[in-house]
């Protein structure tokens, strides 16, 4: 197992109380394997993912559980280490391309740097190492393209070098959030093809957060719902999508879920909104937009029940 | 290159001559302001204000004396003045300018260094008892009165301890010519280089942790975080750099400010012959040319410390070029 999430806690502390954005999160990941995280905004995709990099920074932030990455355990893991494996075993590539390269230095400049931080080469090594990555990520001219400024680059240019960045060392995980939300559509399936390749060429394994099912349904192999910071459902992509149980997922894919033809591509409207974190329901967190609801559901809250396909509702329990 | 520079240029010609222009007719157009009764005097009579009038050349059109006058700072530079006659004002403010530029100059260094210092170590620290420390320095020496700080300083380095071994190195007030005795010269300036620089360390301090405080939320420090970086690589490499932008922007209009004339207090208060304080002495004597060719030089320094800024800009900030 090269990645292993037990009972993962985040909470923040706020003037209006706390805040747990993140409430037992449990999951594993293989080597290779590209997993799909989805959910409304506010979910905590994100939170879930950047406690597992250690890159929840505020100092109101309370963090419980176990992180195991290739049996060792990152929560607590002091940060010159978990430095070690930030860039060079672990990367990540955030949402917005825009905002994720800082402004003054090149591109080449700034994937060097990351090379650097994590191996001795010389610059001029890294240099050709960055010229190498650029032409992976098909930069039509790379030498060129490492010598322009994050500004004078199109979005998807970006992202593909914020890409290149992160694959510069080889990671053997790849945490992607949201990565093509930001780009048009045309731009999105050559990220989507980018991280393909890089799972066929480097066995990297992803974590692939979006809002879209549309993407899921092409890319991921293992599928997890969230819901108010926890898993509603998880499965395979198969399960999820021709057999979703979860009443959120249901919503997620429409009611009645295609077993052929096109799968929906957007996450569609679900009628309500997701609740406070501050005021969340006695029981059942969707329950208050839930179709299914029934006496059961305000009485506690469900826990995630199953083998491999496992939601978290007393319906699907019952059932 | 050469493009900008030329319009630069040309700006800086626009300005200066629009500024002398306003100079001019407040002090010869404006209601009531006759120069030939100011030089003779109160209660003139009427053949004395004439003579004054005849021989300032006050009798002829506006326009004629304002070419003169600029012919006399620009292209022969004997512009002598109302008050003094005989005194050449362009030599004056061109003798005065060394002695501003090695104070500012200074000064420009001491605030920059430690303000850097003190930016970086309070955003590093943010909100423990370091960081709050510096601010409140910070804010001592925002809100300390330049003259008043250079009186105390006066005070303590030239009488009441100037015979202990702290301050017995510090020579009388007064400037020295770097060419003629450069020890002289740095001993002479440190004490007006720390008391101007306290009033900016002071507010360059607080700005800069602000700004590093703003960067640091930045999603490119998630990234550079996200990299494996070093805080401190974080925070002097990304966060920092980028803060250098609004840092030096104020920097370059303060320099400039200054440079233009208003350190004045500081010179006044450690007798420094610079063109602050000619400029406050042609103020109070109303002495026109000296006024004109004091404030001519004032504007062509902040133009170009602004141009200068924009140059820095440019090399601190690649967006700035192609938008
Ligand atoms: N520093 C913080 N302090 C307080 N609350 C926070 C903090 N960071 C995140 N949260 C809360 O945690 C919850 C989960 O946020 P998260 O960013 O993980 O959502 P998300 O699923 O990634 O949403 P999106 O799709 O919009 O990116 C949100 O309700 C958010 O308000
Ligand atoms: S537990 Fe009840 S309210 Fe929650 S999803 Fe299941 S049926 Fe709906
Ligand atoms: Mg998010």
């Amino acid at each position: 197992m090269m990645l292993s999430v037990r009972d993962l806690k985040v909470s923040f502390r706020t003037d209006d109380g706390l805040v747990r954005a993140i409430d037992g999160v449990s999951f594993d990941l293989e080597e290779g394997e590209i997993l799909g995280v989805v959910g409304e905004s506010g979910s905590g995709k994100t939170v879930s993912l950047l406690a597992v990099m250690g890159l929840i920074t505020d100092p109101n932030a309370v963090i419980e559980g176990s992180i195991r990455y290739k049996g060792r355990e990152l929560v607590g893991l002091p940060a010159r280490e978990l430095r070690r494996l930030r860039g060079n075993e672990i990367a990540m590539i955030f949402q917005d391309p825009m905002t994720a390269l800082t402004p003054v230095y090149t591109i080449g400049w700034q994937i060097a740097e990351q090379i650097q931080a994590h191996q001795r080469l010389s610059r001029s090594a890294a240099l050709d190492r960055v010229e190498e990555l650029l032409a992976e990520v098909n930069f039509p001219n790379p030498r060129e393209a490492m010598s322009r400024y994050p500004h004078q680059l199109s979005g998807g240019m970006r992202q593909r070098a914020v890409i290149a960045m992160a694959l510069s060392c080889n990671p053997a995980l790849l945490v992607a959030d949201e990565p093509t939300t930001a780009l048009d559509v045309t731009v999105q399936a050559g990220i989507l093809d980018l991280v393909r390749k890089l799972r066929a060429t480097h066995n990297s394994a992803v974590v692939f957060i979006t809002h879209d099912m549309g993407v899921v349904s092409e890319l991921a192999d293992r599928v997890m719902v969230m819901y108010a910071g926890r898993i509603v459902e998880r499965g395979s992509r198969s399960e999820l999508f021709n057999d979703p149980s979860h009443p959120y997922t249901r919503a997620l894919l429409g009611s009645i879920p295609p077993l052929t033809g096109d799968k929906p591509r957007r996450l569609p409207a679900i009628p309500g909104s997701p609740p406070s974190l501050l005021r969340l329901p006695k029981g059942c967190a969707f329950g208050p937009r839930c179709p299914a609801r029934y006496e059961p559901c305000d009485a506690g809250k469900p826990d995630l029940a199953g083998g491999s396909h496992a939601a978290a509702c007393f319906r699907v329990a019952q059932a | 290159m050469i493009y900008p520079i030329l319009r630069r240029l040309g700006q800086m010609l626009f300005v200066m001559f629009g500024i002398s222009v306003i100079v001019f007719l407040i002090f010869f157009a404006t209601p009531g302001a006759d120069p030939a009764a100011r030089i003779a005097g109160r209660n003139a009579a009427p053949e004395v204000l004439e003579a004054v009038r005849h021989s300032f050349g006050f009798d002829r059109p506006l326009y004629v004396q304002y070419a003169l006058m600029m012919k006399k700072i620009f292209i022969t530079g004997d512009l002598t003045s109302f008050v003094n006659r005989g005194w050449k004002v362009v030599p004056a403010v061109l003798d005065s300018i060394p002695i501003t530029l090695s104070l500012v100059f200074g000064a420009a260094v001491l605030w920059v260094v430690f303000s850097i210092i003190i930016g970086v170590a309070a955003a590093a620290t943010r909100n423990s008892w370091l960081d709050r420390l510096l601010m409140a320095l910070g804010l001592l020496g925002i809100s300390m009165p330049v003259y008043w700080l250079g009186e105390v300083m006066n005070l303590i380095t030239q009488s009441r301890y100037h015979d202990t071994w702290l301050f017995s190195w510090v020579p009388p007030l007064g400037y020295k010519n770097f060419s003629d005795d450069p020890k002289g010269w740095f001993l002479t300036l440190v004490i007006p280089w720390i008391t101007l620089a306290i009033l900016y360390i002071g507010i360059y301090g607080r700005v800069l942790r602000a700004a590093i405080i703003e960067s640091m939320q930045e999603d490119y420090i998630r990234t550079a975080r996200a990299k494996g970086l070093s805080e401190t690589r974080i925070l002097l490499r990304h966060a920092l750099r980028t803060s250098l932008i609004a840092f030096v922007t104020l920097f370059g209009l303060d320099f400039g400010a200054l440079v233009g004339g208003s350190a004045l207090l500081t010179e006044v208060v450690f007798g420094l012959q610079g063109i602050g304080k000619l400029t406050y002495d042609a103020l109070q004597s109303l002495d026109l040319p000296m006024i004109m060719a004091t404030v001519m030089y004032a504007s062509m320094f902040v133009v170009i410390a602004n141009a200068v800024v924009d140059f820095v800009y440019i090399l601190l900030d690649p967006r700035v070029k192609t938008s």
